[in-house]
């Protein structure tokens, strides 16, 4: 028989375990919200495609033909393409992840369960959302004939730090959220003026090259670089020194988001 | 030999209240300000450190409460509204943490702190079956096992792949207890579970409860203003008042005297400044009084004569669907009556703001000698509830007419109506 012991302070060490134990739950959260998201809308899963595609065309418009800027060796449309699907992933990510808690605060102050499920199993929605646009992609490709490489292969270890950068910000955010309900409204202001601060709508080559480290601080420079280089080939850039910092930003937000989202978790609903 | 199932040890949970705020939740804007505030007084007071600490104020919403719960006992706990019950019940569910003190948890634990937890509304029966059945911490494979029986139970067999917000409330309920009543736990805690939902799916579930607890020897605790159905479910009974273990024992023997504690002899309880459940505005309750026939408050009444129960409000603000009356109930639990004001015909609810006095005659032979308990209730029905006072007066019945029948046989039954024979 299972025993539990509830202790002042004491619930950290069952916890790893415990998220272990709760993983069906996490399994039907998300099942969960992948049906409630497609089940009201007419045009359902269409949306996925939508979005994207438009702000595509529009990107490709304003910054390939209006302020022409170098499209490198990719179509702009591709160019923009590889960048418009990480970047999804990662706002709609960091959003759901960040409105988490409170969307779901019924049920946090009713049951328990280790926190983290949630913010995490909001991540597969958008994980899915990622994987059906992924048809724009693959129609892009083919119409400007980019056959798939074998660097393909590595848009998962891609997709992963996209993931892990939505989560570490999204938790830390999410947490603060529970805390201060201003962060409601910081949340979307950080996504817009991110858009314009991550290389989406244009190469990376842009930016003059002293800034180049400064702007790579920002994880999703990293990320988009190596998206673009896993479609459409060129010098592997985003093996660089400085988006080699991209990555340890990924990791330090991951492993802060996460120590911040278990020390709120504690009294996460006396506050609730 | 019985284990203990539930071991609870000098539990405590501290609460820091914070005044001069009315939001639940800091905005960060009020949290800098505040610092800025502080920091600003601590300058020009350098010595005077205390003073921006007297905007809080600690408050245990349990201290010190240790007991234990053997294996597949049914436990109740009691308390008035702000004793500590939900808290209690909150920490062992794990939804909160304790700021004092330990609890051990022999076997798996599941809580039903409010039926429906985790319900979405645009998802099937079905679906939310599946759903609700794995937040309160069953497997895929224990629910699909028990499927049928859920669905037997609730009675949806036909609506079960249509989105629930379709159900009635009723079905809703249903559903959700069904689920619920189905978890194979060790250790099941509820809290209220039963207060809403018709009569007679309340019997269902109280059926249903009472098999589960004495079946699989499963250990129960279950939180409950209803003092009927915790005198029915339970075999032993906590008594909480102000976050602090008041008593521990016999189920019966426990809530007569939580009935007959806290309850003011004189009949009549009086609030200088008014009184109304948290988070209220609009509503002050100022006094409740019962009278003899002569005018004169008193709580020990006469079976033969007719009394009236007096209440003094006020409302702040015009309102519809309002009501202000009290329950009256035996020291067990059972209530005899419940009546209110909008009752009557030509108020209809319908309440503009300011104060009223309103008086209730209750008719002279009805009750049984004995000693009652008045409860105060006044709200919008199932909108909101704007004071809820468990057992405020205690009123004693003498007995002037004999409860013996002839022959000196003792009587039976709830009320002592005088009734008139023909011939």
């Amino acid at each position: 028989m299972s025993r539990v012991v509830i202790e002042a302070g004491r619930s950290e060490t069952q916890y790893w375990k415990d998220l272990w134990r709760y993983r069906e739950l996490f399994y039907f959260l998300a099942w969960r919200d992948i049906l409630v998201r497609y089940k009201q809308t007419t045009i359902g899963i269409g949306w996925s495609l939508i979005r994207p595609l438009l702000q595509i065309v529009v990107f490709t418009v304003i910054f390939g033909k209006l302020a022409g800027l170098p499209s490198e060796r990719l179509p702009y449309p591709l160019l923009v393409c590889a960048a418009m699907l990480p970047w999804q992933l990662f706002s709609n990510g960091l959003l759901e992840c960040s409105n988490s808690l409170i969307s779901n605060s019924a049920l946090i102050s009713k049951i328990y369960f280790p926190r983290l499920v949630v913010p995490t199993s909001t991540l597969v929605v958008c994980l899915v959302d990622f994987l059906i646009s992924g048809v724009i992609l693959a129609g892009l490709m083919a119409w400007y004939h980019v056959s798939p490489s074998w660097r393909m292969l590595t848009l998962p270890f891609f997709i992963a730090i996209t993931c892990a950068t939505a989560m570490g910000a999204g938790l830390w955010l999410g947490a603060l959220n529970v805390k201060y309900r201003d962060f409601r409204y910081v949340v979307p202001f950080i996504i817009q003026m991110g858009m314009f601060l991550s290389p989406v709508g244009f190469s990376n080559r842009v930016i003059p090259e002293k800034w180049q480290l400064v702007y790579s601080l920002n994880p999703l420079v990293g990320i988009i670089e190596g998206f673009r280089w896993a479609i459409g080939g060129g010098p592997a850039n985003f093996l660089r020194i400085e988006c080699l910092y991209s990555l340890g930003v990924v990791a330090f937000l991951l492993i802060f988001g996460i120590w911040y989202f278990r020390r709120t978790e504690r009294f996460l609903v006396d506050v609730m | 030999m019985k284990d203990t199932a539930i071991l609870v040890e000098n539990l405590g949970k501290k609460y820091l209240i914070r005044h001069q705020r009315t939001e639940r939740y800091a905005a960060l804007r009020d949290v800098m300000m505040e610092r800025i505030k502080s920091l600003g007084q601590r300058l020009l007071t350098p010595l005077n450190g205390q003073s921006n600490n007297s905007t809080r104020e600690e408050f245990w919403a349990l201290k010190d409460v240790s007991f234990e719960v053997q294996q597949g006992e049914v436990l109740g706990i009691i308390g008035r509204n702000g004793a500590g019950k939900s808290t209690l019940l909150k920490i062992l569910s794990r939804v909160i943490e304790p700021t004092k003190g330990r609890v051990v948890l022999e076997g798996r634990v599941s809580s039903l702190l409010e039926v429906g937890t985790g319900f979405h509304p645009e998802l099937t029966g079905r679906e939310n079956i599946y759903l609700n059945g794995i937040i309160l911490g069953m497997t895929r494979t224990e629910i699909r096992g028990k499927f049928d029986e859920i669905v037997a139970f609730a009675e949806v067999e036909k609506f079960l792949d249509t989105p629930v917000k379709r159900y009635s409330s009723g079905m809703c309920m249903r559903l959700a207890f069904a689920v619920a009543a189905h978890l194979e736990t060790d250790i099941l805690m509820m809290d209220e579970v039963l207060a809403v939902g018709d009569a007679e799916f309340q019997k269902k579930c109280l059926g249903k409860m009472g098999e589960v607890a004495s079946r699989d020897g499963r250990t129960v605790i279950f939180v409950s203003h209803s003092m009927g159905t915790v005198n029915q479910l339970c075999t032993r009974t906590l008594w909480l008042a102000d976050g602090k273990l008041m008593a521990a024992g016999n189920t019966a023997e426990i809530i007569s005297r939580y009935l007959t504690n806290n309850t003011s002899a004189e009949g009549k309880c009086a609030w200088k400044d008014g009184i109304s459940s948290a988070g209220v505005n609009e509503f002050k309750l100022f006094s409740i009084s019962v009278l003899a026939p002569n005018g004169e408050i008193s709580s020990n009444l006469d079976i033969q004569k007719p009394f009236t129960v007096r209440i003094h409000y006020k409302f702040y603000r015009d309102l519809p669907f309002c009501r202000v009356g009290f329950l009256l109930r035996t020291p067990t639990g059972t209530t005899i009556f419940e009546v209110y004001d909008a009752d009557e015909e030509p108020w209809a609810g319908q309440r503009r703001a300011g104060e009223y006095m309103v008086h209730c005659e209750v008719p002279a032979d009805l009750l049984r000698p004995g000693r009652y308990t008045l409860t105060i209730s006044a709200g919008m029905p199932g909108v909101k509830n704007f004071v809820n006072l468990e057992s405020v007066l205690t009123l004693d019945f003498e007995e002037t007419r004999t409860l013996n029948s002839l022959m000196l046989t003792p009587r039976s039954g709830i009320i002592f109506p005088k009734v008139k024979w023909k011939q």
